[in-house]
């Protein structure tokens, strides 16, 4: 069954993602992402993230793309022109993503062995649920990082005043 | 003084993130058109203080050794001292020099300060973490508070070009960077760099860890703007106001530095064979490229930027040699190359302005005739980038040069050698075209030429004083490095490391 799962949602989440670089309405372009996040997130539960997958579908599709389509819906955007795209994308950038994707999967399938698999079936019972152990781990050990983060929040809030205010002097 | 270890270890970043907010929450308080140097001269008097702080630190280190804390995310010890006090020297005279900058351009420069404030907060996380999370939130904050600076001129397409391209460009390179943190995890079971160290030898999955260690290179190579991960470099710097060039070809490359200094020679050190050979091929294009790019350009901010590739190659340089040489000639060349590179962005922020009608060497005609202070700090500047003896630039390049030899990489050496004599030419260019008379009788109409005041003087002192010292008696920084070197290089200290817990019960 996971394996169905898998594929079927992994077919979904890649189709979403060429559908969101084909699209020319940046709506469509958005809604297609948000088919990849609910793709990915079932993924993640499938590989036993159960709070992982959550917060995908809460924060992603639930905040952030809503947020997106509101920004696309206000702004009133129209479709884009249709380019053949730079000649960069075509020498660089496609043999590049290219070389990253055939690098990785060697590598992955080279280590499959020794990474293993994860199956939905064989978690023990009784055992910690994710969500307790991440929190554990967010509030004891990684607590720094977890503070810190709400300075990289703010900086990225300042960040927003001052590029969106206007000069007067201008 | 009795202080917790936790709050000991984090007091500078702690100072700089209270005086943040405060300037962040005064500068709406004040009027649109009011003066802005009192929170400026804040953020002064706080990264001052937290560079005291860092002091108070390397008190407490040389009595009772290393101050670990967080759960062993931060390590206080020489090595992230040396890089504090680096880094807070740098954003000093960088604010030093901006204080004047907005005077009547900007209504909001507190933002700006507040802005150069947490950016640094980031950046000495950065140095002082030894878990890759850590390390991550820090390099993000830095990153971030950069973007935004470098279009911070409102109403200037370059500089909107600029920050939207080192926002694009930076986000993917972060993107490698996490991908790196994701497979080292994969490879180890641990984000702690001790940890990573430690289980290296076992893993069951070596390519995998080699993978996560080329993914992490590739991130922070885009940060020290390493060929070839170099193309933003240019157009960013030809775009950010000139004081914001001096702090991010600098200080944030520092602490880029410092993290992969700390993750390759402690973090992947059974693995040296390997990425030293990938540093050398890294180390040889970003010198080619730098010094060859730099050849043809007009503008002089662009031939900055490219001078700056050149001393990114000339730091990978030092990741070849033993690790102890190695360790210690990088982090002193990269005090030499702020004190020199923000010293030549001072002046040239005195001489162009806010606006920056001068923008390319023929516009630089002349000017030292006109301003001969400027001119001759300007040439001692560019010498010192050039490397000639009693400068920083000169001893920087001595000890990254020898200590390559001394690891056996004598192509590496005459590489380098031979591109310190390319770079020449054109800082030598810029040097005969300040001095030279300008073609039409009125002189140069274009440049905008202000008084010199008494916080840009102090900072343009300090600049040539630090090149000077690192010139002359090379001594007391050197020391420090040495043993930041050997800081990075002791036995750490590894506890059950944080996410041991999750990765056992995942992978069943």
């Amino acid at each position: 069954m996971q394996l169905a799962l898998f594929i079927i949602f992994a077919a979904l989440a890649i189709a979403g993602a060429l559908n969101l670089l084909l699209q020319k309405h940046p709506i469509n372009s958005a809604l297609s992402l948000v088919v990849v996040m609910l793709s990915l997130a079932v993924l993640y539960w499938s590989l036993g993230a159960e709070f992982l997958a959550a917060a995908q579908v809460i924060v992603y599709s639930g905040a952030i793309m809503v947020l997106f389509v509101f920004v696309i819906m206000l702004l009133n955007a129209g479709e884009e022109e249709h380019t053949t795209g730079s000649r960069a994308a075509y020498f660089a950038g496609i043999p590049g993503s290219l070389a990253v994707f055939c690098l990785l999967s060697f590598v992955f399938l080279r280590e499959s062995k020794a990474l293993g698999n994860v199956h939905m079936s064989n978690a023990p019972a009784g055992a910690m649920s994710n969500i307790a152990q991440i929190s554990e781990v967010l509030f004891t050990k990684l607590l720094l990082p977890f503070e810190v983060t709400s300075i990289l929040i703010l900086v990225a809030i300042l960040g927003a005043v001052v590029l969106a205010r206007k000069e007067e002097h201008e | 003084m009795n202080l917790n270890g936790n709050t000991l270890a984090l007091l500078p970043e702690g100072i700089l993130t209270i005086a943040g907010v405060v300037v962040m929450m005064a500068e709406p308080m004040l009027k649109p058109g009011a003066s802005r140097k009192a929170l400026g001269w804040l953020a002064i008097f706080a990264t001052a203080l937290a560079g005291a702080a860092s002091i108070v630190q390397l008190r407490v280190v040389d009595q009772s050794g290393r101050i670990m804390a967080f759960s062993n995310s931060i390590q206080v010890d020489p090595f992230s001292i040396f890089f504090h006090l680096l880094i807070a020297s740098v954003v000093i005279v960088t604010l030093l020099a901006s204080l004047d900058y907005f005077e009547g351009h900007a209504d909001h420069a507190g933002e700006y300060f507040a802005l150069v404030l947490f950016g640094s907060v980031g950046m000495m996380l950065m140095t002082c973490s030894v878990e890759l999370l850590m390390v991550f939130v820090g390099l993000e904050i830095s990153s971030i508070s950069t973007y935004i600076l470098a279009g911070f001129r409102k109403g200037n397409a370059r500089g909107v070009e600029s920050s939207v391209k080192y926002f694009l460009l930076g986000s993917f390179a972060t993107a490698f960077f996490l991908y790196g943190i994701a497979m080292a995890f994969g490879a180890t079971g641990s984000t702690s760099i001790a940890a990573i160290a430690q289980k290296l030898g076992t893993t069951a999955t070596p390519t995998l860890a080699l993978l996560a260690l080329g993914m992490i290179v590739i991130g922070l190579g885009f940060k020290v703007s390493a060929a070839p991960f170099h193309v933003w470099t240019p157009d960013v710097y030809q775009g950010a106001p000139a004081p914001i060039v001096g702090l991010m070809s600098t200080a944030p490359k520092a602490a880029a530095f410092a993290v992969l200094l700390r993750i390759t020679f402690a973090g992947f050190a059974p693995f040296e064979h390997r990425w030293a050979s990938l540093m050398w091929v890294i180390a040889a294009l970003s010198m080619t490229v730098g010094n060859l790019g730099a050849l043809k350009q007009t503008n002089v901010k662009r031939m900055l930027a490219y001078s700056s590739i050149a001393h990114a190659g000339y730091l990978l340089a030092a990741f070849t040699a033993l690790p102890q040489n190695g360790i210690a000639a990088a982090a002193f060349y990269t005090a030499a190359y702020s004190a020199m590179n923000v010293g030549a962005f001072v002046v040239i922020t005195q001489i162009t302005g806010y606006v920056e009608h001068t923008r390319t060497i023929e516009d630089f005609t002349g000017v030292a005739l006109r301003r001969p202070w400027l001119g001759a700090l300007l040439t001692f500047f560019l010498l010192s980038l050039i490397g000639i003896p009693f400068t920083g630039g000169f001893f920087g390049k001595f000890y990254v040069f020898s200590a390559v030899i001394g690891g056996g990489h004598w192509l590496l050496a005459v590489v380098g050698l031979l591109n310190s004599g390319v770079a020449c030419f054109y800082y030598l260019r810029l040097l005969v075209a300040m001095y030279a008379r300008h073609p039409h009788e009125s002189g140069n109409d274009k440049a905008v030429y202000t008084k010199l005041t008494p916080a840009a003087g102090l900072a343009l002192a300090a600049c040539a004083a630090g090149t000077l010292i690192l010139g002359m008696m090379p001594g007391r920084v050197l020391n420090l490095a040495n043993r930041g070197a050997a800081a990075v290089l002791a036995e750490p200290v590894v506890e059950q490391d944080p996410t041991a817990v999750l990765m056992d019960d995942t992978r069943r």
